[in-house]
């Protein structure tokens, strides 16, 4: 009985050796992700993982990344800093993963930030856009989101066409939308645009009646807002309420209008928005193919349309991580930081490649995004009137 | 001065709604003695109740909020004849850490069933403004406001007035002598957790259409409802719905002429001149149900 047992589990064990050994050569590259699958913008971090998800089945079935398959780690931070600090350690020292995708919000990417610098791991930053992002001297740090400067600009060619001439602002409490009041503040001052009410609602906050009250005091013609979709919704009603009646701007890319036509209606009408990517009319992108592709892709896999705006940056994150392992031919922490800086590729949004940004010597990537402004014109997403027109 | 008087109207429609949260919330934890960390929970479950009912089921206004009052009624009396009943006696930290547990489970089973992307739920009301010469208000928020004192005054009523609430008060003021007064206590304690539950959810249904349903609406909710029972005094139905009107115009304010940065700040630095000052709540002059 005894000897039969022990033959048992010598067989076992040769199976499990006989399993382990080829797998071992050909074990999947990890790339870490880090995104809020819950709390306030749960929403948006789950489209994101929808993308990445996207883009790892992609390369898998062209054969993967220098002969190995992509795995993704996905990591919730439950839209909160602190876990997306832990998070982040625990991609890297449990996981021992080559690279990270994150984490969605400035404040969370903030503080995943130091544990990147501590162990020497490179992210792509797919979504924030405070600008001291970059400019902290964090050299691991690639970031494929537009910071709120670059937004600005480019917004800038269409200011005099949009009529802004008194603008109030409404962002949300955190370093994205104090950061957004200033870039956009600034460039229209010099615009020659005057600046009324800077005005400030917390992430979770629900009733933006007083921000709108004293906003409607200030008699100007513009209202630049600056949150995720859900606050976006609950301000164009409540300002339709209280018939605010100014000219809306969403900055930041996070507005997804097709979800704004759903749950605000008629008083999401005329309202402006800043995006990065316009499922809408994917041949107008930089790469038509690609973006209708993508598109297509998203729909046979039965997600939401109005995801397709968040959707986008997970594919082109885990893109631009997958081309660098490639690039490096390893997936070595400092040799896929090396190679981030060499990627010149493709993604949904338009060209990819990383440029120098902040303090000499310590310089974190920076990439220039396209950007894009489209109008909610009687219940669809259209063109601003003023290119229309044109 | 226009601008005040809409940051007032404002305070009062917040006001109202936080009034609704908090006596719930007051009712559980001053007649039972159990901090109900799930009540925002059952204020999330009201609203999704609601969502499918008009959304899906397509009923009445009225008949989604009634639906979604039975349903956070006839959970919370599940809750509390599984849960609470059994450690009945122990100490206020034990329910509450079971009540944490509640709400954990709830917000994930609710992110679980529903995703994590807000609905937008129906209402029946225009969404042009009545104004009122300088001041806008919402058709909606005002039949909240309205249907929020309305239950408001029915639950103060049923406890004060009904043979139910005198049965209520006296098993929390004495449980052991009510119960040889032929009160059955056990059954007193669900109707008691069944009827804050239902309160709550009642508040979910009527402010969903308000705002957006989502999985964690619940915390903000209970933040605010913990607030309210502070300013308000324990078990205080009265105390508790000046307590909510109380806060809503404090914020409303505070956000107005000081800060819109700090406006929960507002709320908290009035709760904690009232802990400070006037510990057992503003309003506890009044005899305390408890």
């Amino acid at each position: 009985m005894v000897r039969r047992s022990i033959v048992l589990v010598a067989l076992v064990l040769a199976a499990l050796v006989a399993v382990t050994l080829p797998a071992q050569s050909q074990a999947p590259i990890k790339i870490g992700v880090i995104e809020p699958l819950s709390g306030p913008v749960a929403a948006s971090g789950n489209y994101i993982r929808m993308g990445a998800e996207i883009a790892r089945d992609w390369i898998n079935a062209k054969g993967g990344v220098n002969g190995r398959k992509v795995d993704l780690l996905i990591e919730d931070n439950k839209s909160d800093p602190k876990e997306a600090a832990s998070a982040a350690e625990k991609l890297i020292v449990r996981d021992k993963v080559p690279a990270i995708m994150g984490a969605w919000g400035s404040s969370m990417t903030l503080a995943a930030m130091p544990k990147l610098e501590e162990y020497g791991v490179p992210m792509v930053v797919e979504t924030s856009s405070a600008a001291s992002i970059t400019k902290r001297g964090n050299p691991w740090i690639f970031r494929i989101s537009p910071p709120s400067e670059m937004e600005a600009l480019g917004l800038e060619q269409y200011v005099d066409r949009l009529g802004v001439k008194r603008v109030d602002f409404l962002a949300v409490n955190t370093d994205w939308g104090r950061g957004s009041i200033t870039a956009f503040g600034d460039m229209l001052k010099k615009k020659g645009a005057t600046v009324g009410a800077a005005e400030f609602m917390e992430q979770a906050a629900t009733d933006m009646n007083a921000q709108i009250t004293k906003i409607k005091a200030t008699g100007g013609d513009t209202l630049f807002l600056t949150t995720a979709v859900e606050q976006i919704t609950l301000v164009m009603k409540q300002a339709q309420e209280q018939r605010l009646g100014r000219k809306i701007v969403t900055t930041g890319g996070s507005s997804s209008p097709t979800q704004l036509i759903k749950q605000a209606g008629a008083a999401a009408e005329g309202s402006y928005h800043i995006v990065f990517f316009m499922p809408w009319f994917p041949e107008a992108m930089p790469d038509g193919r690609l973006a209708k592709a993508f598109v297509d892709e998203w729909a046979k896999r039965g997600h939401p349309f109005e995801g397709l705006t968040e959707g986008f940056r997970g594919h082109d994150g885990i893109a631009t991580i997958a081309e660098a392992i490639r690039v490096a031919g390893k997936d070595e922490a400092a040799a896929v930081r090396d190679a981030l800086w060499k990627v010149s590729l493709m993604g949904v949004n338009g060209p990819i490649k990383f440029e120098k940004d902040g303090p000499a010597g310590k310089e974190s990537g920076q990439s220039k995004p396209s950007i894009f402004v489209v109008q909610i014109r009687d219940g669809k997403v259209a063109l601003p009137d003023f290119l229309a027109k044109k | 001065m226009d601008q005040l008087l809409q940051h007032l109207v404002n305070g009062l429609v917040l006001g109202g709604t936080y009034a609704l949260l908090g006596i719930g919330l007051t009712l559980i934890f001053g007649l039972m003695n159990v901090v109900n960390f799930a009540h925002g929970e059952f204020y999330t479950l009201g609203a999704y109740v609601a969502f499918a009912a008009l959304g899906w089921a397509g009923v009445d206004f009225f008949v989604a909020v009634l639906a979604a009052i039975a349903a956070g009624a006839a959970l919370g009396w599940v809750c509390e004849v599984t849960l609470l009943r059994p450690l009945r006696g122990e100490s206020i930290d034990t329910t509450m850490l079971v009540m944490i547990g509640v709400w954990i489970v709830m917000q994930n089973a609710e992110l679980l069933a529903w995703g994590g992307v807000a609905k937008s739920i129906p209402h029946p009301f225009p969404t042009a403004p009545l104004v009122l010469g300088p001041v806008a208000i919402a058709p909606l928020r005002l039949f909240v406001l309205v249907l929020a004192a309305a239950l408001i005054a029915a639950s103060w009523l049923l406890i004060q007035k009904t043979k139910l609430g005198r049965a209520m008060r006296a098993t929390f003021q004495d449980r052991d002598t009510a119960a040889l007064m032929g009160v059955g206590i056990g059954r007193i304690h669900a109707a008691t957790f069944a009827l804050g539950s239902g309160l709550a959810a009642a508040a979910g249904a009527l402010l969903g259409p308000v705002f957006l349903a989502y999985p964690s609406m619940g915390d903000l909710a209970s933040l605010k409802a913990f607030c309210v029972v502070i300013l308000g005094g324990l078990g205080n139905l009265p105390g508790a719905t000046l307590g909510g009107l109380l806060l809503g115009i404090a914020e409303e304010l505070g956000a107005g002429y000081i800060s819109s940065g700090y406006r929960d700040a507002v709320g908290f630095v009035i709760i904690i001149l009232v802990l400070l000052f006037r510990p057992s709540g503003l309003f506890a002059r009044q005899e305390r149900i408890a």
